[in-house]
Formats: C-alpha cells, sequence, structure tokens
C-alpha cells in the first residue's frame, strides 16, 4: 500500500528546497548571463551579507535599517569588484575569470571573519515554524515563506528585464557583447550593476538560509547545491534556474527517500549531480540554455 | 649570638647570591599546539584551545608551574586541514620539552599516530580519535581520553535506559541515529546494533550526506518513523540545521539527544528557539561555577592574561572542555615528575605519566573540578580511562545539568576494540606490549 | 604521419638545466635537508606536483576542466591499499600501476560525458565524480578494511625489494616516481597523441576533419590522466600522511590542484611543479613573516585571515598581470636576462622546458 501522504509530504518538502536552491542559482544566471563568468564567490557573497546584517542586528539596529545597511555594502561590493577585477580581466578564457571569482571568494571570506568574527550565530526572521497540515500532509510554514520571496523576487527580476532600459541593456549585453558596445552601451557600468543585482540576490538568500542553518562559515557551501541546478536548468536562463531547482530539489528528496535505502543512505549529495548529468546527455546546454556555439 | 645571626644571614645571603648567579635554567615543558581559530570550525577551536591555555596560565601564576617547571606553548594555525597540521607538528616537533600533541581533530591525529609513535611522546585525542587506540598494548602513544566513541555509544543508551525507567524497559522502543555521513559518523553503526540486540530495541541509522545543510528527506522519515528517542550524531553545520528541521516536521526536541560533537553552545545557538529543551551527552559539566573555572577567572583573566576574547564564553562547554584537557595533560606530568623528578622530561616519561593518571572523585575534589568532571583512571592497557558521562539540557540561554553520572558498559566494548586493534597491529606488524615499558628518559 | 625534423641540439640549456636539478635533488637535498623539508614540504610537494601534472594533461593540453581530481586521488590511495593488503605477496610497485589503471578505468568512466558536454556543464559534472567516489569510499566499509573509523594506514614502501623508510626515504621513493612518470608524459606530449589532446583542446571540428578521433582522444585524456593522479594519490597518502580517511579528498583538495595548474600555467609541465611550490611554500611563508612582524600585536585568527586575504589577492593579481601563469612568467624572466636567445630562434621564444616548438627546415 503506497504512502501516498507520505510521498507528497517529501515531493513538496523537496519542491520547496529547491526553490530556495533556485534563489542561489539566481545569483549565478545573473552574472553568467551577461558576462560569461561562472562567480563561485557567490556563496562567500552570501556569508558575507547574512553575516554583516546579522552582526548588526545583534549589535542594536532595527532589522530594516540593518537591511538598508547591509545592501548598501553589497553594492559597495558590486562596484568594486567589477573595477577591480573584471576590468582588467575582460578578454580572458572563462575558465581564467573563474579561477579569479575562486580568489575573490578567500578574500570576501577573509574579510567577513575579519570583521565581524568566527563566531556563530542564529537569525531570526520572525517565522515560526511551527508544522501546519494540508490533509495530513505536511509542509512547512518557513518553507512556504522562503518560496514566496524567491518567487517574488523572480517576478521582480523578470519584469525588470523586460521593461526598463537597464534591463534592456542586460538582455543586449548578454545576447551579444560587440553588439551592445557598437550601440553604445557603456560595458562596465551594465556589470557593475549586475553585480550589484547578483549581491542583492546573495542577501536576501543569505538571510534565507541563514534563518535555516544558522549563520556560520559553511553557509557559503550552499553554492554546491546550487551548481546541479545551473546545469539542469542552463547556465544562462533565470526560467532554468527555477524550474531546475524545482526539479532538483524534488528528484534528490525523492531518490533519497526511496532510491537511497537500497544504497544504505546519504546518496543526496552525488543523486543530484548524477541525475543532472544524465540529462545533460540529452540536452547538453541545460533545459533552456543557449546552445553553445562552436568557436569559428 | 650576634656573630652566629650574622653567620647566618651571610650563609642566607651568599645562597641567594649563588642562585642569582646561577644561570636561571629553570625547567620547562612545552606544548606545542595545532590550533584553529579560523575556518569552518573556529568556535569550537578557540574555545577549546582558549581553556587550555587559561588552565596553563593559572598552574604558572598560581602554582609557578608544575613543581617549578613552567610550562611553555606556542600555537600553529591549521584552519583544522590536515596537511597544516602535520606541517606545524614537522616545524615543532623539534623544540625541547614536549610533553604532548593536543590536536582535537580526528584528521590531524591520523596523520600523526605514525610520526608521534616514532618520536615517542604522547598524542591526546580526548573524547574523540581511533576507537583502538584505547588498547594501549597496541597504541603506546594515543591517548582517547576519556571517551572514545564506543563508549560515548553505551553512554547514550544507558542514559535513555534510565529516561525509560530502566534497561529492561529499552525492550521494543525504537531508535533512531541520524548520523553525519562520514567515516566519524559510521564509526558507531556496529555498537548500536549490539546494544539493540542486547536490550530488545529497534534502531534505525539514517544518514546525513555532508555537510548536512539539507535534512528534509531525512527528518520526514523520521516523522513517518516515529521512534521513541533520535540520537543526534553530528558535526559542525548539521546540528542546528537538525534541531531546526525537527521543529520544522514536528518532532518533540526533548526527546533527541546529542552525542559529543552536537553538545555545544555553537551547535544550538543558530538553531534559536528549536533547540531549547535538546540534551546531549558531555564529558564535562558547563557552567562558571566551579572553583577551578573561578581560580581562572580570578587569576588569570583578573591578570589580563585571559585567552577568551568574549568573556561571555567562560563555562562554554569547549572552554570547559579544554580546561579539563588541561588538567588533565597537567596531572600526568605531575604523576610523572613524581617518579623521575622535578624536572622537563621527556616525552616517553610524559608517557609514563599519562598511563598511571589516575584521579579519583577526591583527587578531581582537590584540583577544584568537582562536578565538572567525575574521574579518569588510565592504565597502560585502558588508554580511554573510564570517563563517566553526563548530560544537559538546552534552555535557550545556558546548559543544565539533568542528569547524574553515568558509566558507559566499558566490559562489554572492551573485546570489539582489542579485535580491531589486534587488525592493526597485524596490518603493520607491530607486537602488542605483555608489560608496560620503561620508560627512555634521556632526551 | 611525417616524423618531426629534429633541429634542436642534443645538450640544450633547458635539457641541462633538469639533469642539474636532478643532480641537486638526488645528491645534494638529501644531504643538506632537515627532516622538517622532507615531511613537510618536499614530500607533499612531489604528490601535488605529480597530480598537477596528470590534471594538466586533461585542462591544460586536451582542455577538458575537470574539477573532481581530488577523487581519483582516493581512488589511487584506496586502490593501492587494498591491492597491497588482499593480494599476498604482491609487488608494492605493481599494486601502485594496479591503482593508477583502477582510477583509470573510474575516470574514463566518469569523463564520458565529455563526448557530449563543454565548458563549464562538463566541469560541474565532473563534480559528480567527486560526491560520488568520497560518498562510496566511505559508505562500503570493505574498502578501509572494516576499520572503524574508517581510516587506511601506509603500507612499507618497497621498490625491488628495497624499503625505503624515514623521511629522506620516503622523499626518495616520491622523487623516483614522480621522475619516471614526469618523463613519460615529456614522450606522451610529443607524440601524435600529446597533438591529438592539442588539436581537440584548440578546435575539436577542425581536428575531427583532419582525422584526429575526438571520442577516443578525450577518453585517453581523462584515463591517463586519472592515472597520474591516482599514483599521485598513493604518494599523498602514504608517503606523507601515512594515515589517511575520505574527508582529506574533497572538493577543496580538487580546487587546489586546478589552482595549482592554472597559477602554474595550463599546458606546461614546468608550470605543474611551479604552481605546486608556490601553493605548498607561499603560505608557510606569508604565515611566518606574519607572525614574527606582526605576531606580538595581533592573534594568531587575525593573521590568519589576512593570510587567507592575501592569497585570495595575489591569485587575482596574478590572473591579471600573467594569466598564463608562474610558467611564462619564468620565461619572461629568462628571455629579458638572455635575449640573444630568442632572436637566435628566429623571434620564437621558448615556451616552456619540455614541449619544442617544431620549426622544419627548408619550408617557409
Amino acid at each position: 500500500m503506497f504512502d501516498y501522504q507520505f510521498f507528497l509530504e517529501v515531493l513538496i518538502g523537496g519542491l520547496l528546497s529547491g526553490i530556495m536552491y533556485s534563489l542561489v542559482a539566481l545569483g549565478f544566471v545573473l552574472i553568467y548571463k551577461t558576462s560569461g563568468v561562472l562567480n563561485f564567490a557567490q556563496g562567500s557573497m552570501l556569508l558575507f551579507a547574512a553575516l554583516t546584517f546579522v552582526s548588526l542586528v545583534e549589535r542594536g539596529v532595527p532589522f530594516w535599517g540593518a537591511f538598508a545597511a547591509t545592501l548598501g555594502v553589497m553594492v559597495l561590493l558590486g562596484v568594486a569588484v567589477e573595477r577591480t577585477i573584471l576590468r582588467p580581466l575582460v578578454n580572458q578564457p572563462p575558465i581564467t575569470l573563474f579561477m579569479a571569482t575562486l580568489g575573490l571568494s578567500y578574500v570576501i571570506e577573509g574579510v567577513a571573519q575579519l570583521l565581524w568574527g568566527t563566531q556563530v550565530h542564529g537569525l531570526d526572521l520572525g517565522i515560526e515554524d511551527s508544522p501546519f497540515e494540508v490533509y495530513g500532509v505536511l509542509i512547512s510554514q518557513f518553507d512556504l515563506f522562503a518560496a514566496a520571496v524567491a518567487g517574488s523576487l523572480v517576478a521582480a527580476f523578470s519584469l525588470f528585464f523586460r521593461y526598463t532600459r537597464i534591463g534592456l541593456a542586460f538582455r543586449a549585453v548578454a545576447d551579444d557583447q560587440y553588439a551592445a558596445l557598437a550601440v553604445g552601451l557603456r560595458l562596465p557600468r551594465v556589470w557593475a550593476i549586475v553585480w550589484t543585482a547578483a549581491g542583492v540576490v546573495a542577501l536576501v538568500a543569505g538571510l534565507l538560509w541563514g534563518a535555516r542553518l544558522g549563520v556560520q562559515f559553511s553557509l557559503s557551501l550552499v553554492v554546491l547545491k546550487a551548481l546541479p541546478v545551473l546545469v539542469l536548468g542552463g547556465f544562462d536562463s533565470i526560467a532554468g534556474a527555477i524550474v531546475g531547482g524545482l526539479l532538483i530539489g524534488a528528484i534528490e528528496k525523492l531518490s533519497e527517500v526511496y532510491i537511497g535505502p537500497y544504497f544504505g543512505g546519504g546518496i543526496e549529495g552525488w543523486a543530484a549531480y548524477v541525475v543532472a548529468l544524465g540529462f545533460l546527455l540529452i540536452r547538453p546546454a541545460g533545459l533552456f540554455g543557449q546552445k553553445l556555439v562552436e568557436r569559428a | 649570638m650576634s656573630y652566629l645571626k650574622h653567620l647566618k644571614s651571610a650563609v642566607i645571603a651568599s645562597a641567594i647570591a649563588v642562585g642569582f648567579a646561577l644561570p636561571a635554567a629553570a625547567d620547562e615543558q612545552y606544548f606545542p599546539l595545532q590550533s584553529y581559530r579560523v575556518g569552518p570550525y573556529a568556535a569550537g577551536g578557540t574555545g577549546f584551545f582558549g581553556g587550555f591555555i587559561d588552565y596553563l596560565n593559572l598552574i604558572n601564576i598560581r602554582d609557578g608551574g608544575v613543581n617549578g617547571v613552567k610550562l611553555t606553548w606556542s600555537e600553529g594555525e591549521t584552519q583544522y586541514e590536515v596537511e597544516k597540521g602535520v606541517e606545524v607538528y614537522e616545524r615543532l616537533k623539534n623544540n625541547p620539552g614536549v610533553a604532548a600533541w593536543n590536536p582535537l581533530s580526528v584528521g590531524i591525529a591520523y596523520a600523526m599516530i605514525d610520526r608521534i609513535t616514532q618520536d615517542k611522546v604522547p598524542l591526546i585525542t580526548v573524547n574523540h580519535g581511533r576507537t583502538d587506540s584505547t588498547d594501549g598494548r597496541v597504541f603506546p602513544y594515543v591517548f582517547p581520553l576519556l571517551l572514545n566513541p564506543y563508549s560515548e555509544t553505551s553512554g547514550i543508551v544507558n542514559y535513555i535506559a534510565g529516561k525509560l525507567g530502566g534497561q529492561d524497559k529499552l525492550k521494543g522502543k525504537k531508535i533512531v541515529v541520524l548520523y553525519h555521513g562520514s567515516p566519524y559518523g559510521k564509526e558507531t553503526i556496529p555498537i548500536y546494533k549490539l546494544l539493540a540486540d542486547k536490550y530488545g530495541f529497534e534502531v534505525q541509522q539514517i544518514e546525513v550526506p555532508h555537510p548536512g545543510n539539507e535534512q528534509q528527506s531525512q527528518w520526514l522519515e523520521i516523522r513517518r518513523a516515529k521512534p521513541d528517542y533520535v540520537v543526534l550524531r553530528g558535526w559542525g553545520v548539521m546540528n542546528p540545521v537538525a534541531l531546526k528541521t525537527a521543529q520544522k516536521v514536528g518532532y518533540p526536541v526533548d526527546h533527541i539527544v546529542g552525542n559529543v560533537w552536537s553538545n555545544s553552545e555553537e551547535d544550538v545557538i543558530p538553531a534559536g528557539d528549536a533547540a531549547k529543551g535538546y540534551v546531549a551527552i558531555t564529558t564535562q559539566a558547563s557552567g562558571e561555577q566551579y572553583p577551578v573555572v573561578q581560580e581562572i577567572v580570578k587569576t588569570v583573566y583578573g591578570a589580563g592574561k585571559g585567552n577568551l576574547e568574549d568573556k561571555k564564553r567562560i563555562g562554554s562547554v569547549y572552554h570547559n572542555l579544554g580546561i579539563v584537557n588541561g588538567i588533565l595533560n597537567v596531572e600526568a606530568i605531575r604523576i610523572a615528575q613524581g617518579k623521575f623528578g622535578h624536572r622537563t622530561l621527556t616525552g616517553d616519561e610524559v608517557r609514563w605519566g599519562f598511563e598511571h593518571l589516575q584521579l579519583d572523585a577526591k583527587r578531581v575534589e582537590e584540583l577544584g573540578a568537582k562536578g565538572l568532571f567525575h574521574s579518569i583512571n588510565v592504565t597502560w592497557k585502558n588508554h580511554e580511562g573510564d570517563g563517566y558521562v553526563t548530560f544537559q539540557q538546552w534552555d535557550g540561554a545556558k546548559w543544565n545539568v539533568v542528569s547524574d553520572w553515568i558509566a558507559p558498559d566499558w566490559a562489554l566494548l572492551r573485546p570489539i576494540i582489542e579485535k580491531s586493534a589486534a587488525a592493526y597491529a597485524a596490518e603493520k606488524g607491530i607486537k602488542p606490549r605483555t608489560s608496560e615499558e620503561a620508560p627512555v628518559t634521556t632526551n | 604521419m611525417a616524423t618531426p625534423v629534429r633541429n634542436t641540439p642534443l645538450v640544450t640549456p633547458e635539457r641541462l638545466g633538469v639533469l642539474l636539478l636532478l643532480i641537486v635533488a638526488y645528491g645534494v637535498i638529501p644531504v643538506i635537508g632537515t627532516g622538517y623539508l622532507f615531511d613537510a614540504i618536499l614530500t607533499p610537494f612531489l604528490a601535488l606536483s605529480l597530480a598537477a601534472v596528470g590534471l594538466n594533461i586533461l585542462t591544460g593540453y586536451a582542455g577538458q576542466v575537470s574539477l573532481g581530481s581530488a577523487a581519483f586521488l582516493a581512488v589511487g590511495a584506496f586502490a593501492a591499499f587494498n591491492f597491497n593488503l588482499r593480494v599476498p605477496g604482491l609487488p608494492f610497485v605493481v599494486s601502485i600501476v594496479l591503482a593508477g589503471l583502477t582510477a583509470a578505468a573510474i575516470g574514463i568512466v566518469f569523463g564520458l560525458p565529455s563526448l557530449r558536454l563543454r565548458g563549464f556543464y562538463l566541469a560541474v559534472s565532473t563534480l559528480a565524480a567527486q560526491f560520488f567516489v568520497q560518498w562510496a569510499l566511505t559508505k562500503f566499509s570493505w574498502f578501509s578494511n572494516d576499520n572503524p573509523s574508517g581510516v587506511i594506514d601506509a603500507p612499507p614502501l618497497t621498490l625491488a625489494g628495497f624499503a625505503f623508510t624515514g623521511p629522506i626515504g620516503r622523499y626518495l621513493f616520491s622523487l623516483t616516481i614522480v621522475v619516471v612518470i614526469t618523463f613519460a608524459v615529456t614522450r606522451l606530449i610529443r607524440s601524435q597523441t600529446g597533438r591529438n589532446f592539442v588539436a581537440v583542446r584548440d578546435h575539436e571540428t577542425a581536428a575531427r576533419v583532419i582525422g584526429v578521433p575526438v571520442l577516443g582522444t578525450k577518453l585517453v585524456a581523462f584515463g591517463i590522466s586519472s592515472f597520474i593522479i591516482g599514483v599521485a594519490g598513493v604518494l599523498w597518502a602514504f608517503a606523507y600522511l601515512r594515515t589517511v580517511e575520505t574527508g582529506g579528498f574533497n572538493i577543496d583538495r580538487s580546487f587546489q590542484i586546478l589552482f595549482i595548474i592554472i597559477i602554474g600555467g595550463l599546458a606546461s609541465l614546468r608550470g605543474a611543479f611551479l604552481g605546486a611550490a608556490f601553493i605548498v611554500v607561499f603560505p608557510l611563508i606569508l604565515s611566518r613573516t606574519g607572525a614574527a612582524l606582526f605576531g606580538g600585536v595581533f592573534d594568531s585568527g587575525v593573521l590568519e585571515m589576512s593570510q587567507r586575504i592575501g592569497i585570495g589577492a595575489l591569485i587575482i593579481l596574478f590572473l591579471i598581470l600573467e594569466p598564463r601563469g608562474l610558467s611564462a612568467l619564468v620565461d619572461r624572466v629568462w628571455d629579458w636576462v638572455r635575449p640573444r636567445r630568442a632572436a637566435a630562434l628566429g623571434g620564437a621564444t621558448p615556451r616552456s622546458f619540455f614541449i619544442r616548438k617544431l620549426q622544419p627546415k627548408g619550408r617557409t
């Protein structure tokens, strides 16, 4: 007798977790889409944002004040990164830029711990996470809230890309950098704004994940959860990040529960990657990603 | 009369003069510290090494060292990484008067075993380390003091039995062990099975892949299985996430029992409210009220030499573990000095000291640690020392002791440990000791 | 296939340099070196260099990015341990070779996606290898001989009946293996297979057009690379650490090796060694000078954090100033020192010790 209730619980839990992964993946997509850089420092940016916020709150700054201040810091970070790293490395192969973001992640992690210390912090967003049941199926309040926030952020970005001049500029740069230059768009400015946007995403993701895990060094490891999402959904597609996140979240949890026992459990860590990999063999650029053009 | 008096003072004066004129060859005993104050486990590291250094400072300031032998130390940052630990070891091992190594890291400890055995310097892995190193016949220089993973398991089961009303009440109950997906996490699976078979309870092991920041499916399974107790064998971020996810699925937190690496403030603070009522095992109680901790506050922090930056952390789980570790190391030196003389000891002599580290309840009280930890009884065959455990409950602000001191079933566990140690001996071609050896006394 | 035309003399400055290096490594260092030098610096340097050589074949020469190299270090170590343990009387060297072959086999399996994937998609999918291997080695205690703590211990290092013990012995053992394999790799790179690698890396379609078996070449690259990394894993586990658990073969290690080849210079054997030296030695220098200069003022945590920031910043600076790595930097310095040499070769500057630019005589 198949336990449908349990199946639904796992499925819904997986979908909601998946949205949290999408949130992290969103930061990657923004940057990759417009500059072709896989920003490994996204995790440390997340940690830095969460740590800054929590440290301000612990020193007595009210919630929205701390939020605004951290937002300002992320903006500064975005501009600084563009100026010091992206500009000098503008024509290098993607692997070099990836390595540069790896170096950047060391710097950000070091600065975060130097500034705010190495203690662990709790982060309370004021949402009580007591379970509530719908027809006996358990759903988490916090996860629903996180899904709502992530959804609105995605909607906001989609609207931004479609209906504002800057959004148009992003899409132009993402489509063809040289053409965008030819039209007169200032690439450095676009990149600075993109990195800032990614910083904002890192802040929101950092707050939500920080509330889930506590704010501590391991927070930056959530990027490893986002990478299969990117692979599945395509590195440069926002829709892909969402759909990919939902799929990965669901598949991860379902496989852990139903397939895991045959292996002794604990397969979550690699199941997502293997699934994404298998999928890629059918569609090598991900669900929604642009097909990579062969170098001429 | 006055002539004799003058003669006496002249003799005393010249004795003092000679004493000052002699080069101050004050004997010193050195502790190299492979500490970690940065990186993912920095919070625990700063607490533990802070406590250890605080205790060493206490002995130096209050007593002038151990029988006049001053304690010295230096730290090398490892960030909890194995190769950095090895580098610090290679760099510091040639300093004179090395007493013992205290890494508080499983990976680093493993990499050191061969090396310290050759150097003949003891390796202290308090509350952790290779379980089979409890057998001192095969591992003469490794000391998993107070608690090895097997004893820990037995202690937890005995506690749960106590809560249920007796070991016979365990029959028919269900316990889920949520373990970290690493060799550390898996280590106790066979022991849980052993105890489950013995007492008649059902045990289910559920793995959380490293690092453990997603436990949704695991806790939904737990919710479905409806166990009476959940044992949390976690590490790092897995601990607060476990507590939060337990709250998410509605599992009562006071039925979660944490193991010795899921028992600190750093594990529960990030979980916020979800951790209130959580119980965890410990070998040393928390709090500042113990005489030795009070003395440290007065003498060491009073003199401005306290190691912890945040004084609110004095008396925390890791800090007190560091203090207890300090007590164990210093007492081993003291006991060894009793046999070999009040001077700088060789590593082998300190090893002898550890193998005679027998602190009963009375001695523990003399040291100002009554209630802080129970006792220890190390012999050349038993390097763990039969440490007792107690359990603490988190109330949102601090840990409160909620149990008496409990003894693990050492007799039950010893045969398995000996078998594993014998396998290691066979692999390496080591002949197990059949008696104590006299230590090497030349440097 | 045309045979390469030899137009460079047998004794070149590069070859003399390598010979000198070998003489120093075998003859001078064991005499003057300290235990610290061997156990904390040279032996890990050798192990990491070998891993970097292996990864360089795959990523530098064949252009397939892999983020899962630590998995193959682990496969090598655990396989050698098991072969040595379970097959009685097997010479240790044979265990190492078999371990390398095991790693190669697994490498080919996880390299299959490269037939369809490119760039970062391939890179991320290699993480599947990383996580799966780590999980498998931890989950099935058979791999660690049912050790309760999941660790494996180093067997005695023997070569032709001669046991290499002690810091100098372990160093010489590692040195010999590294020298042998590196020499084999230099032959490989100059061979047709090596040229196939570069062809596939530079332009896959063109390579296919001129008849290079692209699919086979990629798999061979994965296989050979994993073999070498597997052997490096044996050195890392048995010559250096001597007791290992799976935790040490995590993603940070994979990134470390990738760092080494990028900093050292892609497609440059010399770069693998330079990069490994940098990664091993530089943090030590930084932390020691930091402690010496500021030790009294700041606590070790602050110094460590600053060191981490320093390394990150230096990596970025490096990538900006000399993206082709330390090896190209050395070339630049060499050219500056001996500009006549560059002119003599018709303006072509030597790229590295081990790759000759072939300039056929008599053709325009």
